[in-house]
This record gives C-alpha cells, structure tokens and sequence, in this order.
C-alpha cells in the first residue's frame, strides 16, 4: 500500500516537474549551472573508472583467451564490445547514482527542511518545475556524453595494456577494437544512459522534495536514492537489453 | 484585507485549529500570538495557502483564495511577501541575486531596473554593501533583512512574517520589529506577524489575535493586551519573569 502511494506521489511529482517553465531565460540559466554541476564535475571521476575498467576487461578477456587459434585481435574487439555495451552505460551511471544522485537529494532536501521551497510556492512558483527540470534536462544532455567519453577513455584503458604488457601488440589491440564495429551498439548504450539519467534525477528530486523533518532526515533521502536508483538502473538494464538487442 | 473565515485544520485525527474567524486590516500589522503548539504557523500557512484548510475559506480583499486553483493562486501569490523564520534565502544565489529573484520571475524590466530596485530596497532595511555576500556569511539579523527586502521587493500588497525576531538578540530584534513597522506604513500593506515575542506585541500590535489550543481565545491591541482579564492570555503575557515584576 505504502509503495502504491509512493509511486502516486512521485508520477503527481513527475507531472508537475515535466511542464513549461515560468521564465525560460532563468531555466537556461540554471540549466548551464545544473550542465556544469551533473556533467562538467563528473568527468574526473568518470575517467578513472573507465580507464581502469578498460584496462582490467582487457586483461581479463586476455587471461580467457589463450587457445592458439583464436586471433589476438579478439582482445581488443571484445573489450570494444564490454565496454560499448556494458561497462560505460550502467557502471558509469551506477557511479553517477552516487555522486550526482545523492548530491540531488541532499540539495533539495535541504532545501525543503530550510523552507526555501516553501518560498519558492508562496511567490506562486512551481518549485518542482524550477528545481528538477533543468537538472533532468541536464542529465539527460550531458550523460550520453559522459559515456561517449567513458567508452573512449576505456578504450584507451585496454590500449595502455597492450602497450605496457606483453599480452598483445597494441596494433592487434587497434585492429581488434576496428574489426566488425556496428554503430547500434553505440545507439543503444545512449538510449539506456538517457533512461538511466531519467531514473537518477527523478529519484533523487523526489526522495529529496518529500523529506520532511532535519538533517537525518536528508541523509536518508540521499542514501534511498541511491540504493533505489541503483537496483532501477540495474533493472531497465536487463529491461532494455532485452527489448533492444533481441 | 484577508480575511479568515470559519478556518478549521485537521492533522488525521487530531484538529489544530477549530473555527477561526480574523479579519486582518490594510496598512496595518495584524499579529498572530499564541505559545508554541498553540497553532499559530498551521493557521499562517493555511492563510498562504501552503496547507490546504478542511473547513473555512481565505479571502483576499474578497478574492476567495482556498477555493482557487493553482494559476489563480499563482497571481495572487505574485501581490504578497513572506518572511520566514529562518529567512529562507537561496543559497546558490548571493544577497543581490536572492533580491532580486521576484524581479527577475514576475517582471519584465530591464537589468539596470531591477539592479536598481535591488539597491533601494537593500538600502531600506540598512544593507548597503552586501549585495556580494552569500547567505552562509550572514549573520542571522542580516539574513532576516535580507529576507524582508526580498519581501519586498516586488511591492507586495500582503506581506507575512512567521516570528521574525526568533533566534536574535533584544536589539536586532527591535530593529526587525521596527522595519516591519515602518514598511507597512510605507508600503500600505497587509502585514501578518506571527510572534510569541511579547516586545514585539508591545511595538506592533495594531490588531493582535490570541490563539490557544487552536482557537481564537482573544483578540485586542497592544493597549488593551495588558489590561484584559482573560485568564489564558494573562497566563501567556506575563508567563516571564521580567513581566511578572512588571505587573507587581
């Protein structure tokens, strides 16, 4: 019952975030903020775990393929492939779950106990529409290119290895990573990061916008959505793959 | 003018307020008093329409305010200010920028205009060199007149004030009182105050209502406040020590 509730509350939530902001020149405004907040900031962090997660499939597709026969170019073009499909779009945005997620809940949910929302309804300003709308929008924009630049740091990831050990040359590595390239894969890890980044923002607006009580209150908010978005991202993983790649 | 009609609140089970009627004058300060739990802030937010009434209405000079939807709301919204308690400034803006953020939503002046109006209205509550500071770096008198000047900045007909001294000093707590004072004489506007400060009675008190456990239990000014014989208003006026010996 309480989660049948929980559900209405966050889609009467969803609907009064997803309308025609009051004045769009500040939502660009914000919306250049919230860009440089989710995305800009991310880039740090996304990099290190692309190039270590690229650098350890490599590794690690070369520890499973050691029968003569099979290429050595079959390194380079399944670590393409792990990281294309998999490891770019639900690790990075399981990472993103965290750290912008949780940044999204706690601001708002301050925002909430410290009466700033309040403000913001009595001057006859929808608050939901003003704060999670430019950071969804944002998220939405600035993920997919988060995880193009995730797969090519992975990428570069596995080159290092290639370079740096003896387990390929890095132009079987190259050519691996060219060989039998299909851009869908790249399509469809975009349309899971634009859902994964719907999930993340709408979570973390909506766990932050009902806190209600004092600082405890807003810790838990940030941990829900990360937990909660976390097992939603892992299931319209499965959910998506199946409806795209079947 | 608003006037509250026949306002009762419930929480579940629990009524918070029970059939309140007040009439708040124009160009004056209509003062909610009352001691905590008594039921003071659900009644100011029913008022804003922050919480929805169960029984009752809320007329804004005869505009049926409780019945309204959200756009009709949206444009009386736009005619009054509100003063928080704890100011309620946006933090990722600065003084200057959380000023003029009515300005920017619901006008449509040119920059030079609005940075203007941002400088008068901060000079009017005596903050003329803070327009850079963030909310973090105010003190908490310096917040609240901040939060008054964002208030006001629009030119409000209404303006509400939830215990606006809370939490400072004697001394900067009659500055706020004054100001409020001042401005709604100035400006010629509707002002609530919700306090359980009895100084601030005594300095604003032109229409002053009394409630306890949820009800209206008095309602005078701040002539008559210490002269009434209703024993429940008595035991909240002179509940201090310092009123006490006053009244001996």
């Amino acid at each position: 019952m309480n989660l049948i509730k929980h559900i209405g509350s966050y889609l009467l939530l969803m609907r009064a975030v997803i309308s025609r902001p009051d004045r769009w020149r500040i939502f660009f405004q914000r919306l250049k903020t919230e860009l440089y907040t989710i995305g800009v900031d991310s880039f740090g962090i996304v990099a290190l775990v692309s190039l270590f997660s690229g650098a350890v499939v490599a590794i690690q597709v070369a520890y499973n393929i050691d029968n003569p026969l099979l290429p050595k170019t079959l390194i380079g073009f399944s670590t393409r492939q792990m990281i294309v499909l998999e490891f770019a779009p639900t690790m990075v945005s399981l990472i993103l779950a965290g750290k912008v997620g949780s940044s999204i809940a706690s601001e708002i949910g301050t925002m909430r106990i410290s009466g700033q929302i309040d403000a913001l309804e009595i001057m006859g300003i929808n608050p939901a529409n003003f704060l999670i709308f430019p950071k969804l929008v944002a998220a939405v924009f600035i993920n997919p290119a988060l995880i193009i630049f995730g797969m090519y740091i992975g990428i570069i990831g596995g080159y290092l290895i290639a370079s740096f050990t003896n387990l390929l040359t890095p132009d079987e590595f190259i050519s691996g990573v060219q060989l039998d390239f299909e851009s869908f894969t790249v399509f469809y890890s975009l349309i899971k990061t634009a859902v994964f980044a719907i999930i993340i923002v709408t979570i973390a607006g909506f766990q932050g916008y009902i806190v209600s009580g004092g600082s405890i209150q807003v810790g838990k908010a940030s941990t829900k959505t990360v937990v909660y978005s976390s097992v939603l991202i892992i299931l319209f993983n499965l959910l998506l793959t199946q409806l795209l790649l079947t | 003018m608003i006037e509250a009609k026949n306002i009762s609140k419930f929480f579940g089970e629990t009524q918070i307020l029970e059939d309140i009627s007040i009439r708040f004058e124009k160009g004056k300060n209509n003062l909610i008093i009352g001691q905590s739990g008594a039921g003071k802030t659900v009644l100011l937010k029913c008022l804003v329409g922050l919480l929805e009434v169960d029984a009752g209405h809320v007329d804004f000079d005869g505009r049926n305010f409780s019945s309204m939807g959200f756009k009709d709301r949206r444009a009386i919204r736009k005619e009054l200010g509100m003063l928080f308690q704890g100011g309620a400034l946006f933090d990722y803006y600065n003084v200057e920028e959380n000023v003029m953020f009515p300005l920017n939503m619901f006008t449509h002046q040119h920059i030079e205009e609005k940075q203007q109006r941002v400088n008068e209205v901060l000079k009017r509550v005596n903050l003329e060199n803070a327009n850079k500071l963030f909310p973090g770096e105010l003190s908490g008198g310096m917040t609240k007149r901040v939060a008054i000047a964002r208030a006001i900045a629009n030119n409000p007909k209404y303006l509400f004030c939830d215990e606006p001294n809370s939490g400072l000093d004697p001394k900067t707590a009659n500055l706020i009182d004054d100001l409020i004072v001042e401005i709604t004489e100035e400006y010629n506007m509707t002002t609530i105050v919700n306090t359980h400060d009895i100084n601030s009675v005594l300095i604003m008190g032109d229409n002053i209502s009394f409630i306890n456990r949820g009800k209206l239990s008095w309602q005078g000014n701040k002539d008559t406040i210490l002269i009434d014989d209703n024993d429940e208003l008595n035991a909240f006026v002179f509940a201090t020590e310092l009123t006490k010996r006053l009244k001996k």
